[in-house]
């Protein structure tokens, strides 16, 4: 395996700044490394290294015409880790914000209240 | 009111991160964790979704769930914990199982309150049992981002 968990390996493959910018490339087609390695300020065996990385991490692969072995996205592994990303933070955003809008509200019911203001442990052992 | 941001993400091989922070003071935002009346007004799912029952004992050993019901009159969802580990107001360790199981066992959850000039961080670990039990949580989203292709993946490349 190449590494513990799939996943994690598609996380640090999008950690790269321009092995995002070729994802971004590769979305509106396949491409050859050279024409990959084109926009950068970089060798080709050094865009290849990043395409590896992409390809290990089941984002890329290539295709297998000899010459030119073009590259392109695998919408699938893309999607496993874009679609989780969404899903939990859209669960979490909308807790939140929800639980923002209580604290503010607990905030206004404990400032004009004189009386000593309760303890929130009750009953919590450490 | 803007938003604060909310920081989530995988951590290692078992690991989800989520942090947020909350413009309260920190007894405040613990007590919204951790009392019954006040948890079932925020720890909701999507829209239409509603928390009837929800049962805290918050002391080393003590349990804790939580039912979820969909106002569709769909299924439901349940969530038992036990907690292992209480410092008011500050850290909380339990252990989780969703009722059916969809995670290969207990998870485990550490959640520290941080007060930071008036503000609290809040900060979970959830750790899976087992790195495929994680990674299955991470895709269980997955039909859904299938749908929407590419349109996520503006977001990810500009971050």
């Amino acid at each position: 395996m190449l590494s513990s968990s799939p996943l994690d390996a598609t996380f640090a493959a999008l950690a790269d700044p321009t092995r995002r910018a070729i994802i971004a490339r590769l979305t509106q087609g396949e491409a050859s490394v050279m024409e990959l390695a084109r926009p950068f300020d970089m060798s080709q065996p050094a865009i290849s290294k990043h395409i590896k990385v992409l390809e290990q991490a089941g984002l890329v692969s290539r295709g297998q015409d000899a010459q030119r072995r073009p590259c392109r996205l695998e919408p699938r592994a893309l999607a496993e880790a874009t679609s989780w990303l969404e899903h939990q933070r859209a669960l979490f955003e909308a807790r939140f914000q929800r639980l923002d809008a209580l604290l503010e509200e607990m905030k206004a019911e404990r400032r004009p209240a004189k009386r000593p203001t309760k303890t929130t442990s009750k009953g919590v052992r450490r | 009111m803007s938003r604060n941001p909310l920081k989530l993400g995988p951590q290692g091989d078992r690991d989800v991160v989520v942090e947020r922070s909350f413009d309260a003071p920190r007894d405040l935002v613990f007590e919204a964790f951790t009392k019954p009346e006040l948890v079932k007004r925020w720890m909701l799912g999507p829209d239409g979704w509603s928390m009837p029952v929800c049962t805290i004992d918050l002391r080393p050993g003590g349990k804790g769930r939580y039912e979820w019901t969909s106002d569709s009159g769909g299924p439901g969802m349940t969530l038992n914990s036990t907690f292992k580990e209480i410092i008011a107001p500050e850290r909380i360790v339990h252990t989780e199982r969703f009722e059916p199981d969809w995670t290969q066992g207990d998870t485990i959850v550490t959640t520290t309150f941080t007060e930071k000039d008036g503000k609290t961080i809040v900060r979970m670990t959830i750790t899976y049992p087992t790195a495929e039990g994680r990674d299955m949580v991470l895709k269980s989203g997955m039909e859904q981002g299938m749908a929407r292709g590419y349109e996520r993946l503006d977001d990810i490349l500009k971050r």
